[in-house]
């Protein structure tokens, strides 16, 4: 019987020979029927059939390639993170594969979707230790939301069209697809179908009725209710239902530095950042509040402080799509489990039109007593030394507060966030979960891409620049008109910042002798300029902005100033330090 | 927290590389596998791993959430001890000499209620099947012997409340 049906099925396979396609070519045909038109990526030995394929499509296809495998990643996610849709980084095995590792993470952490492509050695040299033969697998499961090896050019078609579905659906994330050379050289008969679902994965919890209608019931009995937003709101394109919610309720609203875009800067309920270097009215207040609304975040250790101390007196009702979330850090009187969009939506009709203007006295209190004690020295400083604040002040202005910021991480970033204002959602770019220093140059590029008629600002330190500073090199040669600011302080800011208040001023490593950054950029043909007084500030960044081209502007800041306010680590967040 | 032996259940698709995947949940949190058993389950095509671990309920809790949230796991579930019905497999290899120079060893292994497995000129193997107390009862009393070699299989536990998998896969398939 066996026999059989092997025959059976060998007739019509050899009727449709004439469609056989490499397995490097149907790879092609699967991103673009995945409506994929820019990837990132660089060759070598494990993927040049796919390479092949990218130079015969490259009228439909275009990739960008970038000087380092890192750089595709964070490339992928900005692109990701301002268009909403999927990024794809390509790199060859060994190296090319495990340089992608932190971009992987990066985008795990932070839920983004992206789908990176490696090659890999010749399925029957697979763990023969063969050149530039690794684990990719294995080294990427615990920062991939899923990954698989192919083997068989048949696969291709079935596991990237589910790569896709699982990078963008739920809550986004990265995935990792390893391919063997032959699976790219060998031919298959192709046909393509989206996926749609897989078996075990069920990526958006249904909401409950009742959940929703004992929220409505606790937001509508708060005396001080408080809203703290995430990336969720933006993932879940609920921005318009979460301005609804504050403006019926009357709820001040706070955000976590990936949820800052979903509300605009200016509007009168937005009570700035909370955590770490956060505003200090959300922090305090936070821990005043009667009823604490979460909606798309998760807890993060730098926003909650000591969690023994956290919000403790508020119900706590979370907004969430990811079940995981649940309980895991802060313990919710209310899940409300979903996509925030559609729990949003199912919520506001029970919601009572209220104010809460006495509550909200409280946060405007508060802002005037950091805006005198921090925010007014760090935006309209007095001293002599420019800071941070007073630049990311200037390109507000310049920009309307319209352009998309893509920071690094440390000092300038916090400074970027608390001071960066937006009017637009999917704006701040930033590698908020894992950190990630050289994110923001390669990311800049993405984010451009991914928003060509979008103003895109990279605000970047000294240390993170010089992490993937060979990126410049794709903005020379696509032309890709990014602003990048460099804010050098001729240190590691942050960790600098930390010796001096924790560690009895002992600047371990954290001193840069730095390059002239200006011919750096200039040996890239990208008109630079160097910013040290203050007088040239606001035509400089004029300058700046409206220029058509890339342009590189180093901002030499203060060497030796500090991000306040502050959560010391392990300290509650109503014990915030204002200096 | 007041730390419990586990068993955490997992359902799952059978793809390679699931099991780095789940046992990479545990690492990540520092949490010791205790034993480690793959298996069919009652459902076609559905894999059942059954993962012993000793920790606090709250950690417990949530690495089953972690691992909940895997793409190719179907569902997660984890039990106290008197919530499951568990067993663990041993086999013990013995020079056959002892089995005639030494009588207390047929009293071991009718009293611990073991089967011979085989018998060769060299060496017999023993089996028994039983939970953990018990099977570590029986070693005690062979070690003095001498135990050739000896091999414990991981904890497989059904539990005492249902585990509703058919149904799930049902709803999956709904919501496709």
């Amino acid at each position: 019987m066996n026999t059989n049906t092997i025959k059976e099925n060998k007739t019509p396979k050899k009727k449709l020979e004439t469609m056989k396609i490499s397995g490097a070519e149907a790879i092609i045909h699967c991103l673009l029927a995945e409506g994929v038109d820019l990837i990132y990526g660089y060759p070598g030995g494990a993927i040049m059939p796919v390479y092949d394929e990218l130079y015969k499509f490259q009228d439909k296809l275009t990739h960008i390639l970038t000087r380092h495998e890192q750089g595709a990643t964070h490339a992928a996610q900005g692109y990701a993170r301002v268009s909403g849709k999927v990024g794809v980084a390509m790199a060859t095995s060994g190296p090319g594969a495990t340089n992608l590792v932190t971009g992987l993470a990066d985008a795990q952490i932070d839920s983004t979707p992206m789908v990176c492509i490696t090659g890999q050695v010749g399925s029957h040299l697979l763990g023969s230790d063969a050149f530039q033969e690794t684990d990719i697998v294995g080294i990427s499961t615990p920062v991939t939301k899923w990954n698989y090896q192919i083997t068989k050019a048949s696969e291709i078609p079935e596991i990237l069209a589910k790569a896709f579905y699982i990078a963008k659906s739920g809550r986004p994330g990265p995935v990792l697809i390893d391919i063997t050379k032959d699976a790219q050289f060998d031919t298959f008969d192709f046909t393509y179908e989206k996926c749609t679902g897989v078996r075990s994965y069920k990526p958006v919890p249904k909401p409950n009725k009742n959940a929703i209608s004992e929220a409505a019931k606790l937001i509508n009995e708060a005396k001080k209710p408080m809203i703290v937003f995430g990336q969720g709101v933006i993932l879940g394109e609920a921005e318009s239902e979460l301005k609804q919610l504050v403006e019926k309720a009357g709820i001040p609203a706070a955000w976590t530095i990936l949820g800052v875009a979903a509300m605009d800067s200016e509007h009168p309920l937005n009570v700035g950042m909370v955590g770490m270097h956060g505003n200090y009215a959300p922090n305090v207040l936070t821990n005043e509040c009667d009823l604490l609304i979460a909606i798309g975040m998760r807890f993060d250790d730098r926003v909650t402080g000591n969690l023994e101390t956290y919000a403790k007196q508020a119900k706590v009702i979370h907004f969430e799509i990811d079940p995981a979330e649940i309980n895991k850090n802060v313990m919710s009187d209310i899940a409300v489990l979903g996509n925030s969009k559609e729990t949003l939506q199912l919520i506001l009709p029970l919601i009572n039109e209220n104010n809460h203007d006495e509550w909200h006295n409280e946060f405007k209190k508060r802002y005037e007593i950091e805006y005198n004690e921090v925010i007014k020295n760090d935006i309209k400083p007095t001293k002599e030394g420019l800071t941070m604040g007073e630049v990311i002040e200037e390109i507000n202005i310049a920009s309307k507060n319209s352009a998309v910021i893509v920071t690094d991480v440390g000092q300038h970033q916090m400074i970027a966030c608390r001071y960066a204002k937006f009017n637009q959602t999917k704006s701040n770019i930033t590698s908020g979960g894992l950190g990630t220093m050289g994110f923001a140059l390669p990311a800049a590029i993405g984010a451009k891409q991914g928003a060509m008629d979008r103003e895109v600002v990279a605000i970047i330190g000294d240390g993170g620049y010089q992490m993937t500073i060979q990126e410049l090199g794709v903005i020379f040669q696509h032309k890709i008109p990014v602003k990048i600011v460099v804010l050098n302080n001729d240190h590691l800011g942050m960790v600098r910042q930390w010796q001096e208040l924790f560690f009895e001023r002992r600047y371990a490593s954290t001193v840069m002798v730095n390059p002239d950054f200006v011919k750096i950029a200039e040996g890239y043909h990208i008109e630079a300029k160097r910013l040290s007084e203050r007088k040239d500030l606001k035509a400089t960044i004029q300058e700046m902005m409206a220029s058509k081209e890339p342009y590189f502007l180093e901002v030499k800041v203060e060497k030796e100033d500090n991000v306040f306010p502050m959560i010391p680590t392990g300290a509650s967040v109503s014990d915030i330090r204002l200096k | 927290m007041e730390k419990n032996r586990y068993t955490v259940s997992v359902y799952s698709e059978n793809n390679v590389g699931l099991l780095n995947r789940i046992s990479g949940i545990f690492l990540k949190r520092h949490i010791n596998i205790e034993s480690l058993n793959v298996s069919k389950s009652e459902i076609e095509n559905v894999s059942k791993f059954t993962v012993v671990i000793f920790t606090d309920h709250e950690t417990a809790r949530k690495i089953v959430g972690q691992i909940e949230k895997q793409i190719e796991v179907i569902k997660a579930y984890f039990h106290l001890d008197d919530e499951t019905i568990y067993q663990e497999s041993v086999l013990f290899k013995i020079d056959s000499s002892l089995l005639f120079d030494e009588r207390n060893i047929q009293n071991i292994i009718k009293d611990c209620n073991a089967t011979i497995v085989t018998v060769s000129r060299d060496f017999f193997v023993l089996a028994k099947t039983g939970r953990k107390f018990e099977v570590d009862e029986m070693y005690d009393q062979l070690k003095p012997f001498g135990i050739m070699q000896f091999v414990r299989s991981g904890r497989i536990a059904v539990t005492k409340a249902e585990m509703p998998i058919s149904v799930l896969l049902a709803e999956f398939k709904e919501n496709k």
